[in-house]
């Protein structure tokens, strides 16, 4: 390669919670550069953190790429599910690749350490929710395991601290997209979400617990199983810890996993923040590798360089 | 004679007492009890809720839309309640469906620091001509100062009056008072108080509430609820007429409303038991106190020193998967001793 590579051309929309501490990931990664913060406010932490940060940000929403659509090649919507449906449509028509954090359930759903490939063919990627990240990898491996699945529940419990106002404002539409990633990836007949938000102080880490309805279950089986998974996810989300491995309790299979998170916007107690965000990333760096791939005698690097 | 709103959370904290295993045939006969005896408003369904029906919580043995239309076709004077809890009940799935059945009362909670997550289910309730509430539970965990600001918000969402739960039953007369009043003070909308009896304070806190300013009071029959139960409603009907407010109940009638829980309801009449005790003490949701015994009882561990440990993580409403990991950490600290 001729020119150095600077990375995929990323630009965050939504300046909350969930877009500042993505942007410090994002300036991380070896394979994005993230060349736009978009908000409302300049005055808002996040903005003010990103201009600590050295980034270009604006406060013109979804017109900034509108105005300047060379900016990107790589959205990543970190607003509230309502103004993802109002984005996804202009964002297609700029033939953006768009990742979305919101729980709009727009795009084709995508959990890294299940599907990465395979959502490289859609150029708009939901990534479910943070309680979905944290479950829905488990409800894929007790399906694999069991082939009747008849019920899966999630409960995620997170710090009143780390849900800003679309999250909470959120809460139908991430029990709906979470509901429907369980039973796509599990195969489960009916599926139930349940999110708390807990207010103690000092602030406890985000907790899901997944208990599923099986005919028969197969609990050393699914052990191994579900080890194999958590150290799949921790390549990407190196908090992610098995707190109570699976097993069968009042006729129930009970697995419950912890989730803390690398504290690079909000503490470490918001693994929530953290489990969307690095699936994100990684989901981001595979869109910048394939590319590379596809271009590797071509031109590319020098493309995006320009 | 200064008013009192009752509602009649029999068919719903009730559920808790009987892992959420009401029959048709129970709501139907308590419902026309409730109405012959002029119940204001009744309450049904799954005793955290529309929707809260879960391994989590305990699953309903009759479906809330079932629960509904049976309870909506025994009341003609007394309005149909519901409860829902946002994180467990949605617009689409919940609350549309019970408005189409036709409830009259619609109550929206959240944990008490966390009112920002009823915006949307207040509003959706108000805007289709409901008569809407704002209810924060486990208010123990709140200064007055942050209830009223968050009472405050549920106001300015369409809440038309606001109910403090005392959902762990952990308050004493003293602290009801306080919390009313520093409320009623505050806010141009009705206050209420939602009593367990936990420590015995279910009817002392209700009074203590209505002589603080609060004019709407929960009670159920035979005190039929979560834990150590609720205030016993037959006994809230006769105090507060006694006191001289006026709940427009026949007293009568609700005592055999009561008669016809006790009958066909009540499987054991709740009673303060050692764990009910704890759980007051340790701060802990009043319905954690059967998946407590029952977790407790398979790791072999005292139910007891799972109360408190709940209590020392500051566990809200909701939580009960946390049961699970306390028993597994203190069998496995039993074992290394």
């Amino acid at each position: 390669m001729g020119d150095k590579f600077k990375g995929l051309k990323v630009a965050i929309l939504g300046s909350g919670n969930v877009g500042t501490d993505l942007l410090i990931k994002a300036l991380r990664s070896p394979f994005l550069d993230c060349t736009l913060f978009i908000g409302r406010n300049l005055s808002s932490r996040g903005m003010t953190k990103a201009v600590s940060l050295g980034v270009k940000v604006s406060d013109l929403s979804i017109d900034a790429i509108i105005k300047d659509s060379d900016c990107c090649d790589l959205v990543f919507d970190a607003t509230s599910a309502l103004s993802h449906k109002q984005h996804a449509p202009i964002l297609e028509e700029l033939d953006k690749y768009v990742i979305d954090l919101t729980p709009a359930n727009m795009g084709n759903m995508c959990i890294p350490a299940v599907n990465l490939q395979d959502c490289l063919s859609h150029k708009n990627t939901d990534m479910i929710t943070c309680g979905g990240q944290a479950s829905i990898p488990l409800a894929h491996v007790i399906g694999q395991v069991h082939d009747d699945v008849d019920y899966i529940e999630v409960v995620s419990t997170i710090a009143s601290r780390s849900a800003g106002p679309a999250t909470r404002a959120n809460l139908d539409e991430y029990i709906e997209t979470t509901e429907k990633g369980l039973k796509m990836f599990s195969g489960c007949k009916r599926a139930k979400a349940i999110l708390n938000l807990n207010p103690a102080q000092p602030c406890i880490d985000m907790q899901t617990t997944v208990f599923a309805k099986v005919e028969k279950p197969e609990i050393e089986r699914l052990k191994l199983a579900i080890d194999d998974m958590v150290r799949k996810i921790q390549v990407y989300v190196p908090g992610y810890q098995l707190i109570v491995p699976p097993t069968v309790e009042n006729n129930r299979i009970v697995v419950m996993v912890k989730v803390r998170g690398l504290g690079d916007y909000l503490p470490s107690y918001a693994g929530n923040l953290d489990i969307i965000n690095c699936a994100a990333v990684a989901m981001a760096e595979e869109y910048a590798k394939s590319l590379i791939r596809e271009e590797e005698s071509g031109d590319y690097v020098k493309n995006f360089n320009k | 004679m200064s008013k009192i709103l009752i509602n009649d959370a029999t068919l719903r904290d009730g559920s808790h007492a009987v892992a959420h295993r009401l029959t048709a045939v129970q709501i139907a006969a308590y419902a026309a009890a409730a109405e012959v005896a002029g119940v204001p408003t009744v309450e049904v369904g799954h005793g955290n809720g529309l929707g809260a029906s879960s391994l989590q919580l305990g699953e309903s043995l009759v479906p809330d839309v079932e629960m509904l239309k049976i309870a909506r076709s025994h009341l003609v004077n007394s309005r149909l309640g519901i409860l829902v809890i946002p994180g467990f009940a949605t617009i689409n799935k919940d609350l549309s469906m019970a408005i189409e059945i036709g409830v009259d009362v619609v109550r929206v909670a959240s944990h008490c620091t966390e009112a920002d997550i009823t915006e949307r289910h207040i509003s959706y309730a108000r805007e289709r001509g409901k008569e809407v509430y704002g209810v924060l539970m486990m208010s123990h965990m709140a200064s007055k100062e942050v209830l009223i600001g968050e009472c405050r918000k549920m106001e300015f969402y369409g809440a038309e009056g606001v109910i403090l739960m005392d959902s762990a039953g952990v308050y004493l007369p003293k602290e009801v008072s306080e919390k009313i009043s520093a409320l009623v003070n505050n806010l141009t909308i009705p206050v209420g108080f939602h009593a367990h009896n936990n420590l015995g304070m279910g009817i002392a806190n209700s009074v203590a509430a209505a002589d603080a300013g609060a004019s709407i009071l929960d009670g159920s029959a035979r005190g039929f609820g979560a834990g150590a139960g609720n205030a016993q409603l037959e006994v809230l009907v006769a105090v507060l007429e006694k006191m001289g407010y006026s709940t427009g109940i026949d007293l009568y009638k609700i005592l055999d409303a009561g008669d016809v829980a006790e009958k066909e309801l009540v499987e054991v009449i709740p009673s303060i038991k050692s764990t009910s005790i704890v759980s007051g003490l340790a701060g802990v949701f009043s319905g954690f106190a059967k998946p407590v015994d029952r977790i407790a009882k398979e790791y072999n561990v005292d139910s007891r020193d799972v109360f408190f440990e709940l209590g020392r993580r500051k566990v809200v409403a909701g939580q009960e998967d946390l049961i699970i990991e306390v028993a597994m950490d203190l069998a496995h600290s039993q074992e290394s001793k």
